[in-house]
């Protein structure tokens, strides 16, 4: 039989939620494709989410050995390479994330299979394959096919296929002695670094006033403080406000910067590309101010202002606090 | 220490107004303004600082029409000692694979110890140019760098990971490394690096130069080949607040304050 391979992803002890999002969606692919859906798991010591994925798949190999406790993209493409050599699996779906970034394409390259990245949709049309993918910032979507292969290899974007739960597929955990007896040569794992945080943390707060590119210059930043205290909330931002050093990067929002859920979510100047909008989704009122009507970020608020930034926001803070008066 | 920066010449879209091309696979690019890729600035910025602290060279390449070659003076107006285009009709179409390949062919003849290139493309997303061609060089490589020290015979490099954590690497050197944008701060370029840069030759290869056949490069080539595009259909959409400023803000104060938020 047939297989789809989903690359499970883990860190630091935990499976992370790309790997069910890949087991769900390929659990639809292998279903359509009357394949088995197999995982793929990597690591030291992971009997509990090989246990874990037998919920979620027809079989889980496992491969287990000290050098593959971290990721790392030297041992993963080894031992990659060897597997899907043997058994052949018509796609391997990998996380378009950073470790699944620094994996894919030389997998692809060295195993000289065609790959897509960062795919939204996915699907078979007869034996091509067909992916959705996102570009120019999100604001046009691409249909793309696939030069004709035994076997593909697709990055899936997080954050955008749903996780849903199935009924336990009592899979079969299937052992694989690591296909490498060299050591690692060139990539070596030193240790995980987490920047220090500030004194604000922008998780607990209720309203988030967060600020975007659009704001231009750090010397305008002054009236989105001022609108971030006229609603007695705090100053938040997408991911060029801390690259530009404007504010400390414990108050980025987005895949790379913090997850927030507060009450109310006022984005200004911000386009809402996907790795600030999965920061920031499921707040429970979203109202963004930008001047341009396509920008992506309108199709993720509940409430949406198409004008200068730097007219609305001024004002907005004035009308805050009259009514306070 | 020789560095070889991989540049792509990008329009910038997050403010602009985008049309889809009636071939509906391309989009209009005539009211567009280009600059080179975010990330590459980055990259850009990293080798000109690495060639300060370490001397050696710097030499910027991009895959492009003429037009790219503005992105490349910008290069060698910020420290770039030479530029290189890779030009051919028959280079239209392909996809990033393809890129990678034609790079590679230009670059396994070059000596370098580094090459840096963007983390990904703002245009297309694709994240994977660096990646295959450390791959074809048979060189190792790190992406989503944001930190790098070079050390004797390796360099060590901080990875940016999800939710701001990061995970240091050794990475054996000669390799690639894609960065991710914040890893510096892109210095602004002086009247006098303009002017030098404009005097600089800007070497021009050909799919013949390469050393590619045309079925090795364009849609032939390619990986992956697009069939068409289209604005995204929108699921939920905002409410859009109109009237005049006034009449705007003083909508989204009841709003709020109608749902008990101020
Ligand atoms: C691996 C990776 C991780 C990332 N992680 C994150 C992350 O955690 N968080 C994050 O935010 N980004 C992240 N990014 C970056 C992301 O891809 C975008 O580049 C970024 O979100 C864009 O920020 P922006 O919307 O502020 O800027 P832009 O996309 O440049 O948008 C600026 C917006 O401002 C509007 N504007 C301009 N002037 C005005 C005005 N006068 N009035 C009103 N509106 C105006 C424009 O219309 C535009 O929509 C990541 C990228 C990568 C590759």
């Amino acid at each position: 039989m047939k297989e789809v391979f989903v690359l499970a992803e883990h860190r630091q002890g935990e499976l992370r939620d790309v790997t069910f999002e890949m087991l769900a969606k390929g659990m639809e692919l292998s279903q359509k494709t009357d394949t088995d859906l197999t995982v793929v798991l990597l690591g030291h010591n992971v009997e509990k989410f090989a246990k874990k994925l037998t919920d979620h798949a027809k079989r889980v190999l496992v491969i287990d050995d000290a050098r593959l406790e971290n990721f790392n993209a030297e041992t993963y493409q080894k031992v990659l390479t060897h597997l899907i050599s043997e058994r052949k699996p018509t796609l391997t779906l990998v996380g378009h994330t950073a470790f699944g970034v620094d994996l894919a394409p030389s997998l692809a390259t060295e195993l000289d299979l065609p790959l897509a990245t960062n795919c939204i949709d996915i699907s078979f049309e007869g034996e091509k394959l067909v992916v959705v993918r996102q570009v120019y910032g999100g604001k046009v979507n691409v249909k793309a096919s696939l030069r004709k292969s035994e076997s593909y290899i697709v990055t899936l974007r997080p954050a955008t296929f749903e996780a849903k739960g199935t009924k336990p597929q009592g899979g079969e955990v299937i052992k694989i002695a690591p296909p490498f007896s060299d050591d690692i040569t060139y990539k070596r794992f030193i240790e995980y670094f987490q920047p220090p945080a500030g004194d604000v943390d922008i998780t607990a707060a209720d309203i988030i006033v967060a600020v975007g590119r659009g704001i231009k210059d750090v010397d305008n930043m002054s009236i989105v403080e001022k609108l971030a205290e006229a609603f007695g909330g705090v100053l938040a931002c997408s991911r060029p406000i801390v690259d530009k050093g404007w504010l400390p990067n414990d108050r980025q929002v987005g895949t790379s910067g913090k997850t927030v859920k507060p009450k109310l979510y006022i984005a200004i100047g911000i386009s809402g590309q996907f790795q600030h909008i999965s920061g920031m989704k499921n707040s429970d009122l979203i109202i963004a101010i930008n001047k341009d009507p396509k920008a992506p970020i309108f199709r993720s608020a509940d409430y949406g202002v198409v004008e200068d930034l730097f007219e609305v926001v001024p004002t907005l803070s004035d009308r805050l606090l009259e009514g306070k008066r | 220490m020789n560095i070889i920066i991989c540049v792509k010449h990008v329009p910038e879209t997050a403010e602009a107004e985008i049309a889809i091309h009636s071939s509906g696979k391309k989009i209009k690019t005539e009211d567009l303004v280009f600059d080179i890729n975010e990330w590459d600035n980055y990259a850009l910025e990293e080798a000109v600082q690495l060639k300060e602290k370490h001397e050696g060279s710097v030499t910027a390449i991009t895959v492009g029409s003429e037009a790219a070659d503005s992105t490349l003076r910008k290069c060698l107006a910020r420290g770039a000692d030479k530029a290189i285009r890779l030009t051919d009709k028959a280079f239209e179409g392909s996809d990033s694979y393809v890129i990678a390949r034609i790079l590679h062919k230009v670059i396994q003849d070059l000596p370098f110890e580094l090459i840096l290139t963007g983390a990904q493309a703002g245009d297309d997303g694709y994240a994977q140019v660096g990646v295959v061609l450390a791959e074809l060089l048979g060189i190792p490589h790190a992406t989503m760098v944001k930190k790098v020290e070079p050390l004797k015979g390796f360099v060590k490099v901080n990875r940016e990971l999800e939710g701001g954590l990061e995970e240091i690497m050794e990475v054996k050197l000669p390799a690639l490394l894609a960065t991710q944008t914040g890893i510096n701060e892109p210095r602004y370029i002086s009247i006098m690096g303009i002017r030098k840069a404009m005097k600089k030759e800007i070497q021009v290869l050909s799919l013949k130069d390469v050393g590619l056949t045309e079925e090795e490069v364009g849609e032939s080539g390619s990986w992956i080949t697009v069939e068409k595009m289209f604005i995204p259909p929108v699921e939920k959409k905002a409410e859009i607040l109109t009237g005049g400023v006034d009449e705007i803000t003083t909508k989204v104060v009841e709003t709020l304050r109608g749902k008990g938020l101020i």
